[in-house]
């Protein structure tokens, strides 16, 4: 749903570029520069993957981030400051395990990187803890999904190439993604996933929040997600609604196209026996050899050109549609995310409702009694009392603003986010449909021709014998 | 003209009176589409196929199906006046018996064969059911095809019983089992498929059952898999339907690219609806393809009644000679051969020579029918050849010439589709860049 937030798309030119002077023209007002400028810093100066994202920055400079970017629209896009290829995938064999490696190539201008050119190794598990770190730093941002990590039909077979090289694209387009994003291509795990040489990865890798810290938050989350969230926005409850929907036309179009490309290779199969078939024949025949054969060569060519349709199809939109099967659950994990930061917010507020509550209610008579039996001047327990609970409620209070902040942060990232997505997936669905509808055009063409030309020859030679019979 | 004889004069049943030459003659007026006699005269068509159901001899229902044969004087069109054909009914089993009729009175002919029985050759859409629609649409044309077949065969045509068949709906079947025919067709059935060594083959003939068995593989090998082909290429078609049914539900969640995807949706449906006619007309070529396995039969048939003819002439030349021996023996006593009659004689004692008179007259008596009868049938079997390399011949051209149509006709088929294919997706690329 492109919804009314959605404007504010968050454009791929990084506000951090190192501006060349032939474009200072195009540079913007000094002070949200400055405004931007700190953000960046923030981001860079994170320690591994601080995965409570409500400390990097204030909603201020969030905000103002995304007023930048709509100006931003107007500019030409596509001023990319980061390029990287996956390619030259090669086994490694240990004596416990074989894996693959793809070469990381990247070209950047970004002054965050001390060279301009790096070229690295990685594995998937690389990309695995990659993608982790980044959407523990960015909990309610869209982080493009990776290709799974097994495929259950058909080829099970880990180093098929086809296999290989479907997940290398996907590899690829994972980290174009990530690239294209404002805020996720200046996270430090990024950079060192990108730069780091294979043990200085190992080493930083180890950084980080411990399993214990993190076990603490999961378990927050899990209380807070078992309450639920219960004042969703409106905007976020028809995000909900359209992801749920979208989810299953995706897998309905993923089980689709699964299936043609099964049909084309069954068709294929049967094809094949086609040509054999009239070639044989025409070794029986005198003047019907030559029309045969023809025959033959035609089903030949138009069987090599149905090959390559198929081919098209399961290397194109095939992946296509299932990678955005996988960016449904993204979203769904992303919802769900953002409703818990929001869970825990009204949790707080009723936490702090309760002990305003509390401290306003009139004295009871068992708890008087109470403090009686315990040797306490109920007036000085009452006053203690009422001082504990102030306590409580400024802290509440302080840890609620804080909350807000979050929430609003969280919400506001997941909006611009939302947007951007919005825009490529549309971008995305709409060139593997059209490169679909292109192939099967070619292929038709392709096919039209072969048998215009055998159409050709073939009236030109009955009209040969036919002039042939008439001049005897 | 030789090719005036037949239509309105009552033709003699196995037309004998024509001579090799004429027959010859006949032959080149008549070469290529326009026919012959029959054909040129009269217009047939079968017109309708209608279901009848009665009671057969043990009063249970029996249904079958009659297809209507109209026939119309072909200068009639030529006039401009249209005057109403007359036409009868007949069903498949009468066909059956026709060209049975035809097989044993003209064995040298490659005698046209008629639409399958049964669905052969069928992928899943196709039903197998005698009664489906589709099935009788399909043998309705194979009927007619066959009639004309006939009609256009410069001897069949000629063929009263034929005429009869076209012309006279009451009594025909009757008619015909009078001529007793099936009798002699059950002979020749039973001696087609007897096994007999001919010594002294003719390499024309042999060559050309031999081509018959290699065309009747692969002919049928090419039917199977074109089936099996149709099968598949009506899987993958009608799968892009669901997209239709898909993009038309997730439209409804879209802004932007909700117009894109729906009208995509469409030509998606159109696309799979599409297969349907594509297999329809492809049932064409393979009908077409299914004639001439049929016409393998036929060919063979002649191939083999040829080596039968051959076989029974060598048997009666051998029958001849050892006669001829026996005479010999007789006239110069010596024995050369061994008989019972002879070895009895020399034990029990020599004949009288009035039994010896005896002997050797009735000897010369059998030899001398015996010459005629092989020279008969020396002259028969050589008109057999003569006739029988003429109409394959003639088969041959019109196989080649049918062949090379067929292809044209399928190329021209695969580009109807392709066009169809580009158009439909044309129009979806178009629809999806509205995305």
């Amino acid at each position: 749903m492109s919804g009314n937030v959605a404007d504010s798309a968050i454009s791929p030119t990084s506000p951090t570029q190192t501006i060349p002077a032939d474009l200072s023209g195009q540079m913007l007002e000094l002070d949200e520069d400055d405004d931007l400028e700190v953000f960046s810093k923030d981001t860079t100066n994170t320690d591994g993957g601080s995965f409570n994202a409500s400390m990097q920055t204030s909603p201020g400079s969030m905000i103002n981030q995304y007023k930048f970017d709509e100006e931003e629209e107007e500019q030409e896009p596509g001023a990319k400051d980061i390029f990287i290829t996956v390619d030259d995938p090669e086994s490694h064999v240990t004596t416990i395990e074989t894996f693959i490696t793809y070469r990381v190539l990247t070209k950047t201008t970004r002054s965050e990187f001390d060279s301009s050119e790096y070229e690295v190794r990685r594995r998937y598990q690389d990309f695995l803890w990659l993608r982790g770190r980044l959407e523990e730093a960015h909990p309610t941002l869209i982080v493009h999904p990776l290709p799974e990590k097994f495929v259950m039909k058909g080829m099970v077979e880990r180093f098929n190439d086809d296999f290989i090289e479907t997940r290398r694209r996907a590899l690829h387009r994972f980290l174009d993604r990530i690239a294209d994003h404002p805020i996720l291509s200046c996270n430090e795990d990024f950079r060192v996933f990108l730069s780091a040489q294979a043990w200085e990865l190992t080493s930083h890798k180890k950084q980080g929040p411990g399993f214990l810290s993190r076990m603490g938050e999961t378990v927050r989350a899990v209380v807070v997600s078992v309450r639920g969230v219960k004042n969703r926005p409106e905007e976020f409850n028809s995000m909900q609604e359209y992801v749920e929907a979208f989810s299953q036309k995706m897998t309905s179009l993923d089980r689709i196209t699964q299936r043609i490309c099964k049909e084309e290779k069954e068709y294929l199969e049967e094809l094949k026996e086609y040509a054999p078939t009239y070639t044989l024949w025409s070794g029986s025949e005198e003047e019907l050899a030559e029309p045969l054969k023809g025959m033959a060569t035609s089903l030949d060519r138009c069987y090599q050109e149905t090959e390559e349709r198929g081919r098209q199809l399961s290397d194109c939109l095939a992946p296509a549609l299932h990678e955005y099967v996988l960016c449904s659950e993204t979203l769904k994990a992303v919802l769900r995310r953002r409703d818990n930061i929001q869970a825990e917010l009204e949790a707080k507020n009723e936490a702090l409702a309760t002990k305003r509550a509390d401290r306003d209610a009139e004295p009871r008579e068992r708890g008087v009694v109470w403090q009686s039996l315990l040797g306490k001047n109920p007036e000085e327990a009452r006053q203690q009392k009422q001082q504990r609970l102030a306590g409580e409620i400024d802290e509440l209070k302080e840890e609620i603003d804080k909350m807000e902040d979050r929430v609003e942060w969280a919400n506001n990232g997941l909006k611009g986010d939302w947007g951007r997505w919005q825009k490529s997936m549309r971008s995305d669905l709409k060139e593997a449909f059209l490169s679909t509808a292109q192939k099967n055009v070619d292929y038709y063409e392709k096919c039209l021709a072969v048998w215009e030309s055998f159409l050709l020859s073939m009236r030109a030679e009955v009209s040969e014998v036919d002039q042939r019979a008439g001049d005897s | 003209m030789m090719a005036d004889t037949g239509s309105e004069e009552v033709a003699v049943i196995g037309n004998t009176d024509l001579t090799p030459g004429e027959i010859e003659n006949n032959m080149k007026n008549t070469m290529g589409e326009k026919g012959t006699v029959l054909f040129r005269k009269m217009e047939i068509n079968v017109a309708e196929a209608e279901k009848r159901t009665v009671k057969n001899a043990v009063n249970m229902q029996e249904t079958y199906t009659v297809y209507l044969i109209e026939t119309r004087p072909a200068d009639a069109a030529a006039e401009g006046t249209n005057p109403a054909p007359d036409s009868l009914w007949r069903r498949y089993s009468e066909f059956e018996i026709l060209r049975n009729f035809l097989l044993v009175t003209y064995p040298h002919l490659v005698v046209p064969p008629l639409p399958e029985k049964r669905a052969e050759f069928v992928w899943h859409k196709l039903s197998a059911d005698n009664m489906d629609p589709d099935f009788v649409e399909r043998r309705r044309v194979g009927l007619e095809n066959f009639l004309l077949r006939v009609s256009s065969h410069p001897i069949l045509s000629t063929d009263n019983v034929f005429f009869t068949f076209l012309t006279e709906e009451n009594g025909w079947k009757e008619m015909v089992f009078e001529t007793g025919f099936q009798a002699k067709a059950d002979s020749r059935l039973k001696a087609l498929n007897a096994t007999f060594r001919v010594k002294n083959p003719d390499k024309r003939f042999a060559e050309m059952k031999h081509y018959s068995d290699e065309l009747q593989s692969v002919i049928s090998q090419l039917l199977r898999v074109r089936a099996r082909v149709a099968d598949r290429l009506y899987g993958v078609y009608k799968v892009h339907g669901n997209y239709g049914r898909v993009f038309s539900e997730w439209s409804a969640i879209e802004k932007e690219m909700g117009d894109g995807l729906q009208s995509a949706g469409h030509h998606m449906d159109a696309y799979a609806a599409s297969v349907d006619d594509i297999l329809e007309e492809e049932e064409h070529y393979a009908d077409q393809l299914k004639e001439y396995l049929f016409y393998t039969e036929a060919l063979r048939a002649v191939c083999r009644k040829h080596e039968l003819m051959q076989f029974e002439l060598e048997m009666a030349a051998q029958d001849l000679s050892t006669k001829k021996q026996q005479q010999e023996e007789l006239a110069t006593g010596t024995v050369r051969t061994f008989s019972l009659k002879g070895m009895t004689s020399k034990l029990f004692g020599q004949e009288t020579p009035e039994q010896r008179e005896a002997k050797m007259k009735a000897l010369e008596g059998q030899i001398q029918e015996d010459e005629e009868s092989l020279k008969d049938k020396n002259t028969e079997c050589d008109e057999f050849v003569r006739g029988a390399w003429l109409d394959i011949e003639r088969f041959k051209d019109q196989k080649n010439h049918d062949l090379k149509e067929a292809l044209i006709s399928y190329a021209i088929m695969q580009i109807s589709m392709c066009k169809k294919g580009i158009q439909v997706w044309t129009n979806a690329k178009e629809c999806f860049n509205k995305m």
